[in-house]
């Protein structure tokens, strides 16, 4: 278990590391893709999933299973309403605020204190969307 | 050598001729890189190195690493109601919460080792964060995946939920930031 922890741990060094390098760390980056004044954060959305979507379909074609046991699963969602309403109020706070949840996460490390009230927020947010659609 | 070098300059100036192609590949490269003003190269680098992070994780525990689920799984250390009680929520809650604390980590220490400008501070204003954060918290839930969830992992696995989900949280995205700037509110 403790295993599990310090691998998992690794790989957000590394997915943290890689969105600060990356800039999307800095709101103001993320406006100004949002502005389409700079379309660089499309190139690290396309190079992030192609290199994930490369891992999770080749793996598991090549290894039986993960390295710590288990066998590899398909991330399953299905498309309903939700998806889509859901998606659409995030647009709109992502476009007016320039945070998503990764990148404000990763704004702690860079020393960006603001970015604590959207995360309180987002904390307030998932917790009214739990009470009204449990 | 400086008279081989000499030489070769001149002979290819007088072998150009005027090639119409060359003008329109010069404009096209003008508008390629006006659209990437700090180039290309932190973004892709940014990029691979998420999705070596992502695929780290996959490969050594079968776990999918997404991000925006994190906020549900914490909130079941502090509310009893049956929503964030949910098995699956009690089972990730622990390594959401490293994962989490890599990323900050790791973001740290591309501050302080690499960064060019150091630490750094947002100029968006206290109302946007909050605002938008509580947006951002309610709509990712619903949805069920965020940039990292439905961008990331979604992609990857080539699910085309996600792909429908991607497409309008861009869009939706744009528009706002569109509106919120002509509406004159800066950054």
């Amino acid at each position: 278990m403790r295993i599990k922890h310090l691998f998992v741990f690794t790989g957000g060094l590394l997915f943290g590391f890689g969105l600060a390098y990356g800039g999307m760390s800095k709101q103001e980056i993320v406006l100004s893709f949002l502005q389409l004044k700079d379309l660089g954060l499309l190139l690290l959305l396309g190079a992030s999933a192609f290199v994930t979507a490369l891992v999770i379909n080749l793996v598991p074609k090549v290894l039986k299973g993960p390295f710590l046991g288990g066998k590899f699963k398909k991330r399953r969602r299905t498309l309903n309403k939700r998806t889509i309403i859901g998606a659409v109020i995030f647009g709109v706070g992502w476009g007016l605020s320039g945070q998503c949840p990764g990148s404000a996460i990763a704004s702690l490390g860079v020393g960006n204190i603001p970015v604590l009230i959207g995360i309180a927020s987002m904390f307030l947010g998932a917790y009214i969307m739990g009470r009204i659609f449990a | 050598m400086g008279r081989n070098s000499v030489s070769n300059q001149m002979t290819t100036y007088t072998n150009y001729k005027y090639n119409p192609m060359k003008k329109y590949l010069f404009v096209h490269n003008i508008l390629f890189w006006s659209m990437f003003p700090l180039g290309v190269f932190p973004y892709i680098v940014g990029g691979v190195l998420i999705g070596a992070g992502v695929g780290h994780i996959y490969i050594t525990t079968g776990l999918h690493a997404t991000q925006s689920s994190f906020f549900s799984t914490t909130l079941s250390y502090f509310s009893k109601r049956p929503y964030f009680q949910q098995k699956q929520y009690l089972d990730s809650r622990g390594w959401r919460l490293t994962f989490a604390l890599g990323v900050i980590f790791g973001a740290l220490i591309y501050t302080i080792t690499l960064s060019p400008e150091g630490f750094f501070t947002t100029s968006v204003q206290w109302w946007r964060l909050a605002l938008g954060g509580f947006l951002v918290g309610f709509g990712t839930r619903l949805s069920k995946g965020c940039t990292s969830g439905h961008g990331i992992s979604g992609l990857g696995s080539l699910s085309t939920t996600s792909l429908y989900a991607v497409i309008t949280f861009l869009a939706v995205g744009i528009l706002t930031a569109m509106i919120v700037q002509a509406l004159g509110v800066i950054p």
